[in-house]
């Protein structure tokens, strides 16, 4: 470890150590990356759970989203800041404590505030504790650098799941149940000739396959991400 | 200070702990009130939706003081324990884990459009964790006029479709005591030849694919629970086939 970086500590100067600025090209590219290139979901396959657990209606994903935006820009800060002071040896833990905390906090408000949505979502707030992606960006990104950018970091990556989320649930919601946000779109007379909701979709298994279906549609588009050879 | 010594990561973990459960125990304080207030109007939301009254859960308070007429908490022989409030001071799951004489049950007694329906509370276990419910009794005592259901940890698309509109609907009209005066309950059936539940004098209605467990917990939680309210409902039928 670089000693000379640890006498000086970034503590909350958002930028000091670093000559870019606020938003700067590089700090523009934490936020737009894991939404194409190194999307959570798509590309890291990661969170995989939650995607099949909360994808098939458009609410509670959406929801989900904003939960884990907040709970992933908060701990990643957090972490940031105390990422001189945490012991080695059980930063995980502290990890753990401090993902469990935010969730519980969540999880306390939609009860106050939403409690339909709360009740929608029930366990699997809870399960935002072992959304790989949370722990995975402390370890890899939140406790190696700055404040700020570890901010962007965790609104991106929660952003790039969120959007995969919403997309799955989009088209679960729309083939399996006829509905968008809980109100029917597809309208009735197609139902009287020929048209059946797909009940697959409901189930989880083509949660997946929307994901794999989306993967596809990226990489055909992304050169980047063809693996070569 | 060394960041490795096992000091310093006791003191981490100490001031860690202590400012963490301090934030969390501030908030849970805070917004206490209001999760209670949600929790209460939808107990209220639930009972009256067995008596067919569908109001929001803002709603729900002055619906309630409009309907439900009566509040008795039952004891064990069917007499009326009046120094308790059922609808705040009862917790069925408690009351059910005390020793059997020292039970009580709350009875809700509704009026609408000037005809008694008798709303009992039910409790029981599902698949995974607890499943509840209220299920109303029209002023015969037998015929059932609505059953709501919730559950704690049923497995979504099976055992969590119980609180479903369709499931709950098939419970109306269905009776609980056989033509000798027994009591038999509902039981949640498969292959009981009445998916579409006609038959409203088989004290049967059709089970939810993939929910067996679920359905007979649900099954088991209706006859126990009307079994505790059977002294009292013995007196007040005694009363109405005197008049």
């Amino acid at each position: 470890m670089n000693k000379k970086n640890n006498k000086k500590p970034t503590f909350l100067f958002i930028g000091r150590n670093s000559t870019d600025g606020i938003f700067s090209k590089k700090n523009k590219k934490l936020l737009s990356d894991p939404l194409d290139d190194n999307n959570p979901i798509t590309v890291q396959v990661l969170g995989i759970c939650s995607a099949l657990a909360i994808t098939v209606q458009l609410k509670p994903a959406v929801v989900m989203t904003a939960s884990v935006i907040f709970v992933m820009a908060c701990s990643n800060v957090i972490i940031s800041i105390l990422r001189n002071l945490i012991p080695n040896r059980i930063r995980i833990i502290v990890f753990l404590v401090v993902i469990s905390s935010l969730v519980a906090l969540v999880d306390q408000f939609l009860k106050a505030y939403a409690y339909d949505v709360s009740k929608e979502l029930s366990i699997f707030i809870g399960l935002i504790v072992t959304n790989c992606i949370v722990m995975g960006r402390l370890e890899a990104y939140a406790l190696g650098n700055s404040v700020w950018k570890s901010f962007l970091d965790g609104i991106g990556n929660a952003i790039g799941y969120g959007v995969i989320l919403i997309l799955v649930a989009f088209f679960r919601e729309l083939l399996g149940s006829g509905n968008l946000w809980g109100m029917q779109v597809v309208p009735d007379f197609l139902y009287e000739s020929w048209y059946v909701n797909n009940g697959l979709m409901l189930l989880s298994p083509m949660a997946l396959i929307t994901v794999g279906i989306i993967i596809w549609i990226q990489r055909s588009f992304n050169k980047k991400l063809i693996e070569k050879g | 200070m060394n960041r490795d010594s096992n000091f310093y990561t006791f003191l981490f973990v100490g001031i860690m702990i202590v400012g963490i459960a301090s934030i969390l125990a501030f908030t849970s304080q805070t917004l206490k009130p209001m999760q209670d207030e949600n929790v209460k109007n939808e107990k209220m939301q639930n009972i009256l939706s067995t008596v067919g009254i569908n109001v929001s859960r803002d709603e729900a308070e002055e619906s309630y003081k409009k309907f439900i007429t009566q509040e008795l908490a039952l004891k064990i022989d069917g007499s009326i324990n009046e120094n308790i409030n059922p609808f705040s001071d009862l917790n069925l799951a408690k009351e059910l884990k005390k020793d059997y004489e020292d039970q009580h049950f709350p009875l809700y007694v509704a009026e609408i459009n000037s005809e008694k329906y008798y709303i009992i509370e039910l409790r029981g276990t599902g698949l995974w964790d607890a499943i509840w419910g209220y299920i109303s009794l029209k002023s015969d005592f037998n015929t059932v006029n609505g059953v709501s259901f919730d559950h704690k940890g049923e497995t979504a698309g099976l055992g969590a479709e119980i609180t479903k509109e369709w499931f709950k609907e098939s419970f109306k009209d269905e009776k609980i005591f056989d033509n000798e005066g027994k009591l038999v309950g509902i039981t949640v059936l498969k292959g009981n030849n009445d998916p579409n539940n006609s038959d409203k004098d088989d004290h049967e209605v059709d089970a939810i694919s993939g929910s067996t467990i679920t359905g007979d917990g649900v099954t088991d939680m209706i006859y126990e629970r009307i079994n505790n309210y059977l002294p009292y409902l013995t007196i007040i039928n005694g009363k109405v086939s005197m008049r």
